[in-house]
């Protein structure tokens, strides 16, 4: 028993050295995506406090509006480009119905508001495009297709699929994009103020509900992003919501407020979370890759509850 | 006018305490009991004890419990579906091993297993909390509904892999299982809910329930106060738990009949957190009011089409009713944070004043 535990695991990953790097390509692709949905967290809770539960449905929101324009007959790219817009018609939405009238209230009426969102946002998209599974329309966005296999050592083989390495290609685009425009532009700067301190960056004369507005538009593209990436390895469906729960242990590694954390966060639950379905899951029977990003995540949360990169504000008990 | 204490005065602290210190409430609550013991079970048809009633009491109750630990303790959970699946599973294997035990007393009994589950769940509590605490009990969610789905003893190794509940009787009427009627089952929930919420009730306005709220209002004075936050707070995790699990184990016993691990998935952690926040955080009132919205309002939208005789699909209603309950879920937490059991108390202020404005 204590050999399967700490022993075989090792010998296995020595003996087939193509298989365990097959398996950190796929813990690398799941960690970006997870990083992706991460980074949607963050963005809204630098700038509000508020913990966006419904950052998850709006990534299938996000997939399902381009897929469902495309498949009523408008061009890939225009659709891209409508859905972007549909985005930005949504976060304005959210910021004026929903988190402006909820200015100032505690934190758990603001999750709850967000997972009201949710449902609300399920049943709309449902209505309008149906619940089935959708197919992405990878093609025809101009997205690579196929995969390329590796030769490694004298028997091994690496597979890569292409649109994996696209998605790694678009999350440090993004990240690094991101990251450009909140130290370099006037919007960015006046983000990170509004995340620093709500009544400071008010006396300057930052409009909130502007950079609120912003920040959930910001949150939509990202979602798109994801939507597309995910939506392309499996089918766009609803069923993609429940990742969106994997966002909190990333978050809790990479830190709350730390873009940088959420990637790093992403990776790191990404890798630990294949190595461990595949090399030790067997032993307690399987599939305890939904829930071991969580026991991560405790354990982290007792030695390091600040996360990687976050700030040191937590409140302890 | 309608609702005036004037002229009931109270000699002593005890009266000046008690649990329903106004004449009114004791009345509007005797004529509550009343409704819910003899005119609902003389009147109703079975559609409405079995898919309305007992539903909505069951919840009622998953709502007090988590209602004892988010809204009385302050501490935030997404575990509850879990923690009534624990209980659900316990009474399961209970009633497997011991079958000639009243069923009754295994339901009550289960309930301190997914108190043990809870008060463990429950030790992250004492360093951190808000949303990293919330990340905790995901785990517990994940890892427990997993444990449900993997562990074949948990079931007894069914093939279908979900636990079905044998026919069992007490004083010779079958309460549960498949053959047991809707009434027989409705009174045994109802009992269950009525003297959980009294006990619970007394609990609350008693030293330990007063001690969680000294914790949820400022752990660092309740602290300096003497309330231990170690024991405090476990024993608010371990009620919480015990009641979800009694109202799991209810869930499958007497109204399911038979669950899957997916009937405690992480959606009903939410349902029950909604009926909690809607109803009111902190008021045992509040919960029932919580469930009864959370329960009842997707039943009358899905009934409104076609009682309008508009004929869409029943997809279209269900999304629509998604939708609408998304929307008020939304406007209700803007329009009173506070939930029902405020706007019952505002609704009170308004029955005293009556006519005049204040």
């Amino acid at each position: 028993m204590l050999y399967d535990i700490f022993v075989d695991p090792f010998v296995q990953m020595y003996q087939m050295p193509d298989f365990f790097l097959q398996v950190l390509w796929e813990g690398f692709v799941a960690g970006i995506l997870y990083a992706l949905i991460a980074l949607g967290f963050v963005l809204i809770f630098k700038a509000s406090g508020v913990f966006n539960f419904a950052q998850g449905i709006m990534v299938v929101f996000a997939g399902l509006t381009l897929v469902g324009l495309h498949e009523n007959g408008v061009p890939a790219f225009l659709a891209l480009i409508l859905t972007i817009g549909v985005m930005g018609v949504l976060a304005y939405g959210i910021e004026r119905v929903v988190m402006r009238p909820l200015v100032n209230q505690p934190d758990i009426i603001l999750l709850m508001a967000t997972i009201g969102l949710t449902y609300f946002l399920i049943g709309f998209g449902e209505l309008i495009f149906g619940g089935e599974p959708k197919r992405m329309i990878t093609e025809e966005l101009g997205l690579p297709t196929g995969s390329t296999a590796f030769e490694f050592g004298e028997r091994g083989l690496v597979i890569l699929q292409h649109i994996d390495i696209a998605a790694a290609v678009i999350a440090i685009l993004m990240v690094t994009a991101l990251g450009i425009f909140f130290n370099k532009t006037r919007i960015g700067r006046a983000l990170r103020a509004v995340a620093d301190d709500h009544q400071a960056a008010l006396s300057v004369g930052i409009s909130l509900n502007q950079i609120w507005a912003i920040v959930w538009f910001a949150a939509g593209l990202v979602a798109l992003a994801t939507g597309i990436m995910w939506g392309a390895r499996s089918d766009v469906s609803f069923a993609l919501e429940i990742i969106a729960f994997k966002a909190l242990p990333v978050l809790i590694l990479g830190g709350f407020t730390s873009i940088p954390g959420a990637i790093i966060g992403g990776l790191i639950i990404g890798f630990g979370e294949k190595i461990a379905e595949l090399y030790w899951g067997g032993l307690v029977g399987g599939g305890i890759e939904s829930w071991f990003a969580y026991i991560i995540a405790l354990i982290f949360l007792l030695f390091r509850p600040q996360g990687l990169f976050g700030e040191k504000i937590i409140e302890r008990v | 006018m309608f609702y005036r204490e004037a002229g009931q005065f109270k000699t002593s602290y005890e009266k000046d305490q008690a649990l329903f210190p106004i004449r009114q409430d004791k009345i509007g609550l005797g004529v509550i009991l009343l409704i819910a013991f003899v005119v609902i079970p003389l009147t109703a048809n079975d559609f409405f004890l079995a898919s309305i009633m007992i539903p909505f009491l069951v919840f009622s109750l998953a709502a007090i419990g988590l209602n004892v630990l988010t809204g009385f303790c302050g501490q935030l959970s997404l575990g509850t579906g879990a923690f009534m699946g624990v209980g659900a599973y316990a009474a399961y294997k209970l009633t497997t091993i011991f079958p000639d035990v009243n069923v009754i007393l295994l339901v009550l009994t289960s309930g301190i297993f997914s108190a043990i589950v809870g008060a463990i769940f429950g030790l992250p509590s004492l360093r951190i909390k808000g949303l990293y605490l919330a990340v905790t009990t995901l785990a517990a969610q994940f890892f427990l509904e997993w444990c449900f789905i993997r562990i074949g003893w948990l079931y007894n190794y069914n093939a279908s892999g979900a636990i079905e509940i044998p026919t069992r009787e007490m004083l010779g009427v079958v309460i549960s299982g498949a053959e047991a009627t809707p009434l027989a089952r409705y009174f045994v929930v109802l009992s269950i809910t009525v003297v959980i919420a009294f006990l619970i009730s007394n609990v609350l306005r008693g030293r330990i329930g007063r001690s969680w709220m000294m914790i949820r209002d400022m752990d660092i004075a309740a602290e300096l106060m003497g309330i231990r936050p170690l024991q405090t707070k476990l024993m608010a995790f371990a009620v919480s738990s015990y009641i979800c699990g009694v109202a799991g184990a209810m869930m499958v016993f007497f109204w399911l009949n038979a669950a899957e691990p997916s009937s405690y998935s992480i959606t009903l952690s939410f349902q029950i957190l909604f009926m909690v926040i809607l109803g009111g955080l902190g008021s045992v009132g509040g919960a029932f009011m919580g469930a009864a919205f959370i329960w009842i309002l997707p039943i009358v939208l899905r009934a409104i089409p076609s009682m309008l005789g508009v004929d869409i699909g029943a997809e279209t209603v269900e999304h629509l009713a998604f939708m609408v309950i998304g929307a008020l879920i939304i406007f209700f937490l803007i329009v009173e944070p506070h939930g029902f059991a405020r706007l019952w108390q505002i609704a009170k202020q308004k029955l005293r004043v009556w006519p005049f404005p204040y």
